[in-house]
């Protein structure tokens, strides 16, 4: 029942692996120690309080003499919270400033994310690569500064993009242009997942951040550059895909289909997952997928296609070549 | 009754000597305009949506318990944290803490009535309505179909999740209706509230002699008149886009979705005030009276509220840290809000100086409220956190501000809320309520609480977004999970206890006689249950604390104040 997790793989904000992360690490750290310190003052008095001035069993029935305050006291202890007050402020504003206004290298990678119901579309603008819900970066490192700058979109409702280990989260809202950056600095997959309620599916909205040394994210881009190839054996899938609704839904490059209503299936085999995260990625699960996407991810926006079953092996076989 | 409207001693019901029938209860209570009456119901009303609430929670604890659980649909768990959070909002907080301010304040100031009895009703009825729209969704979501749905936009409904291309039927507009009518409602009442307070006090109760309770719940409701106004504008405007095309927040068409969050939380943050500033007066009662000590720093914890209110409505904008505000904007909200803190902490201090030095008796009403406190500051704590902007972008939507707007609202309110119950119950009811069974309640409530809510940070802080119906195994959120259901279980207890604790107390509760906790506001000079007249001559007060005066002739208060 309690499966051993991998312990990389649980999106922990206190296990940061990029620079932003990490700024927040060091200010969360520092506000946790001063709420700390005010917790255990404030507790102690309260529950000092309580104890030492409960009413005993011998108590003489008289009152206690009655106080009605004092303004030393009164002073005292609105000061001391506003100079807490200040000092936050100061150390808040530094780190707002260091990660929102962070200047752009001419190093950085370019990436252009748009949230849909319920996945994510990942564009390379300067690469000419588009992919989805798996998003692959170059690791940074003080020589090789190669960050990720991410524009962010939405195509439908208010998304909003979080991977813990690398950054805070910010929304993907439609009619507006958000800006964030990334920069890991350890190779390595980090999962995060949708965090703004976007309807009925918002819980499988996964997100995978594969991180890899340059040279690894150089030889990933020069794969998604090239044209998936057709087999001969797998032609009629091909018709069958280029002859059903699929292709309004769905861009493939090499074939009629430019639909963006859904992920771009140009390198599908490329990607672990289907669905954002809903199921792996192999032809068995292919086939599920297209026969029913309902069953993976109730109220998904891709419907049944009600394939025969010779079509839909077809289909799949086609589909599985796309590497 | 309005003692002072001639017809309404004519009513038969109260004129004939045989005992009424039940249809002749029911109709004295439909008709009433009495201010102890709609305070009661108001209060049942609000208890009655808190089981439905709570057992809608329930069932979203058991979705979430085990990993790729199948209990519920995503369909209906979204339906079920949607109608959670409104009707705990709208139809719990909102009509309890109303409920008692109307049974409350004309007897702590020494009146026979609020200002406007009429008034007082027509809001009871709509906000009764507006609940009873929102729920009736569930049979006529679908329109004509019969297919009930109920709203799935969740309770902050933002859009263009709202737009009619996202939420179809008519879910979405049961739920704005729902909202916007219950609003009306709440305009009167806090408009009556505002009137009575600064009209129809007694002789000598100047407005530094009222007590903590009737000066918080005046801000609240100076406050509910400021807030409720943009929620209605945003809900009517929504209304448009729905059905004449209008395109304030339809993003297709050029509208904004932040639009509407700052609409939405220009009410939603203060409304949070309007919520908590009842809880604070609750406790700002209760506390000196099982201390036995006069309230500790009376015009710092009146300035304090103001302060939290003035401030409160500069700060909205912290629930939209993510939304790409600009650096200046985020800093500006950071700091505001963090400004909240200090009258906050200075409320906190007062209470504990009013403990300290006093003799606390810890009766089931005084438990309540310490919890209150060391939850809240708990609260307060994580507040602090969710406003340093950088540490948001973390925080924000994620488990760890469920937990945090829970201890606000449970730890928080629901306590004392449950504190005032056990505190004025013996005052509407003429009988205590049992000890025994209040502390089964209490311990069993506290101890489920923090299984529950203490245990719900960690999720959050290990990347767990909120709404979500369900998660893999192998995030490492199951066993947080788990242990967050199982604290379900003892809080549903709890509320078990408290059920039947007022249901055997209305029958067979040892009587109270007027003044049972030796206090010292106007409501414990009257009888208990009061007389529909509530005093027979209008008192006259000196101090805070009259009935201090009266018991310690030697030594009244108005030598001090
Ligand atoms: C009405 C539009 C629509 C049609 C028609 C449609 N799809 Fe989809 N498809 C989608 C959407 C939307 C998704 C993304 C679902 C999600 O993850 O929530 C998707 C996802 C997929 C995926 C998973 C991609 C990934 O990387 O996760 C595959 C594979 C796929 N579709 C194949 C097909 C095939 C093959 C057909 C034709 C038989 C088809 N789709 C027809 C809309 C459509
Ligand atoms: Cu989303």
């Amino acid at each position: 029942m309690l499966a051993a997790a991998d312990p990389n793989l649980i999106p922990s904000i206190f296990r940061p692996e990029s620079v932003p992360a990490h700024a927040i690490h060091e200010l969360s750290l520092f506000v946790l120690a001063v709420t700390a310190g005010i917790f255990v003052v404030v507790f102690g008095l309260i529950a000092y309080a309580t104890f030492r001035f409960r009413r005993r069993p011998d108590d003489d029935g008289r009152e206690p003499a009655q106080i009605y305050g004092s303004n030393p006291v009164e002073v005292a202890w609105t000061t001391v919270p506003l100079l807490i007050v200040v000092v936050l402020s100061l150390a808040t504003a530094r780190v707002i400033q260091q990660v929102q206004n962070a200047p752009k290298p001419a190093s950085a990678v370019d990436v252009e994310l748009v949230g849909h119901q319920w996945w994510w579309e990942i564009r390379y603008p300067k690469l000419g690569i588009v992919t989805a819900n798996e998003l692959h970066v170059p690791v940074s490192s003080p020589g090789r500064p190669m960050p990720t700058f991410l524009d962010l979109r939405s195509a439908d409702v208010i998304h909003s993009f979080w991977v813990p280990r690398l950054a805070g989260k910010t929304d993907l809202v439609p009619n507006r242009r958000n800006h964030m950056w990334i920069e890991p600095q350890r190779t390595g997959l980090f999962i995060g997942q949708c965090a703004e309620y976007c309807g009925t599916q918002h819980a499988k909205m996964l997100l995978r951040v594969y991180v890899h040394t340059p040279e690894d994210f150089d030889r990933w881009v020069r794969e998604q550059k090239a044209p998936a190839g057709v087999p001969p054996a797998v032609a009629p899938g091909r018709r069958v895909f280029e002859q059903t609704a699929c292709v309004n839904c769905h861009a493939l490059s090499g074939t009629i289909a430019d639909g963006r209503f859904g992920p771009d299936l140009s390198h599908l085999m490329s990607r672990e997952t289907l669905g954002a995260g809903a199921l792996t990625n192999s032809a068995a699960g292919l086939k599920d997928w297209i026969r029913s996407p309902d069953r993976f991810k109730p109220g998904v926006l891709m419907p049944a296609m009600n394939l025969p079953e010779s079509d839909l092996d077809q289909l799949v076989a086609y589909l599985a070549t796309l590497k | 009754m309005n003692s002072t409207s001639p017809s309404a001693t004519l009513t038969p019901a109260v004129e004939s000597d045989s005992r009424p029938t039940v249809l002749e209860i029911l109709h004295s209570w439909v008709v009433t305009v009495d201010h102890k009456k709609l305070g009661l119901m108001y209060i049942s009303y609000g208890l009655l949506f808190f089981v439905v609430a709570g057992l809608e929670a329930c069932l979203m604890r058991f979705q979430l318990a085990f990993p790729n659980n199948t209990l519920v649909s995503p369909q209906v768990f979204n339906q079920l944290f949607t109608l959670h959070g409104t009707t705990m909002v709208f139809l719990v907080g909102m009509p309890i803490l109303f409920g008692f301010a109307n049974y409350l304040v004309p007897l702590m100031i020494g009146a026979r009535d609020l200002a406007f009895p009429r008034l007082n009703a027509f809001g009871f009825w709509l906000s009764a309505f507006g609940g009873i729209l929102l729920y009736f969704s569930l049979i006529g979501g679908m329109g004509m179909t019969g297919a009930g749905s109920a709203p799935d936009v969740g309770w902050f409904a933002y859009s263009p999740l709202t737009a009619k291309a996202f939420s179809r039927g008519h879910s979405t507009d049961y739920w704005t209706l729902g909202i916007l009518v219950g609003g009306f409602g709440s305009i009167a009442t806090a408009a009556n509230l505002v009137t009575t307070i600064l009209c129809m006090r007694c002789r000598g109760m100047t407005l530094g002699r009222m007590p903590l309770l009737v000066w918080l719940n005046l801000v609240m409701c100076g406050m509910v008149l400021m807030v409720i106004s943009p929620l209605t504008a945003a809900q009517i405007m929504l209304l448009l886009d729905r059905f004449l095309g209008s395109h304030f927040f339809d993003t297709q068409a050029g509208g904004s979705a932040v639009l509407w969050q700052h609409f939405f939380w220009i009410f939603g943050h203060p409304e949070v005030y309007v919520l908590i500033l009842p809880g604070f007066a609750f406790a700002s009662e209760i506390i000196p009276v099982f201390s036995r000590k006069a309230i500790f720093g009376y015009p710092v914890m009146v300035g304090a509220t103001v302060a939290i209110a003035f401030v409160s409505f500069g700060v909205w904008a912290h629930h939209m840290f993510t939304v790409g505000m600009t650096s200046v904007g985020n800093t500006f909200f950071a700091i505001s809000t963090m400004l909240v803190g200090v009258p906050t902490g200075i409320k906190i201090f007062n209470w504990i100086g009013t403990m300290w030095g006093g003799k606390i008796r810890l009766a089931t009403p005084m438990l309540f409220c310490i919890a209150f406190l060391f939850q809240f500051l708990i609260a307060g704590l994580t507040g602090i956190m969710l406003a340093i902007v950088p540490f948001d972008w973390q925080l924000s939507d994620s488990y760890f501000v469920v937990a945090h707007f829970h201890f606000v609202l449970v730890g928080g309110l629901l306590f004392t809320i449950f504190g005032a119950i056990y505190y004025w119950f013996p005052k509407a009811t003429g009988r205590l309520m049992s000890e025994g069974l209040g502390k089964w309640h209490f311990w069993l409530f506290v101890i489920g609480f923090h299984i529950t809510f203490d245990t719900m940070h960690i999720p959050g802080l290990l990347g767990m977004p909120r709404r979500i119906y369900t998660y893999d195994a192998g995030r490492g959120w199951d066993l947080w999970n788990l242990i967050c259901t199982v604290g379900v279980v003892f809080q549903g207890a709890g509320v078990l206890c408290f059920v039947a604790n007022v249901l055997r107390s209305l029958v067979k509760g040892t009587p109270a006689g007027n003044d049972p906790w030796d206090a010292w506001t106007l409501e414990w000079a009257t009888t208990s249950p009061p007389p529909e007249y509530n005093f027979a001559e209008a008192p006259v007060v000196r101090s805070r604390r009259p009935l201090w005066d009266l018991k310690h002739p030697s030594d009244p208060d108005w030598h001090y104040e």
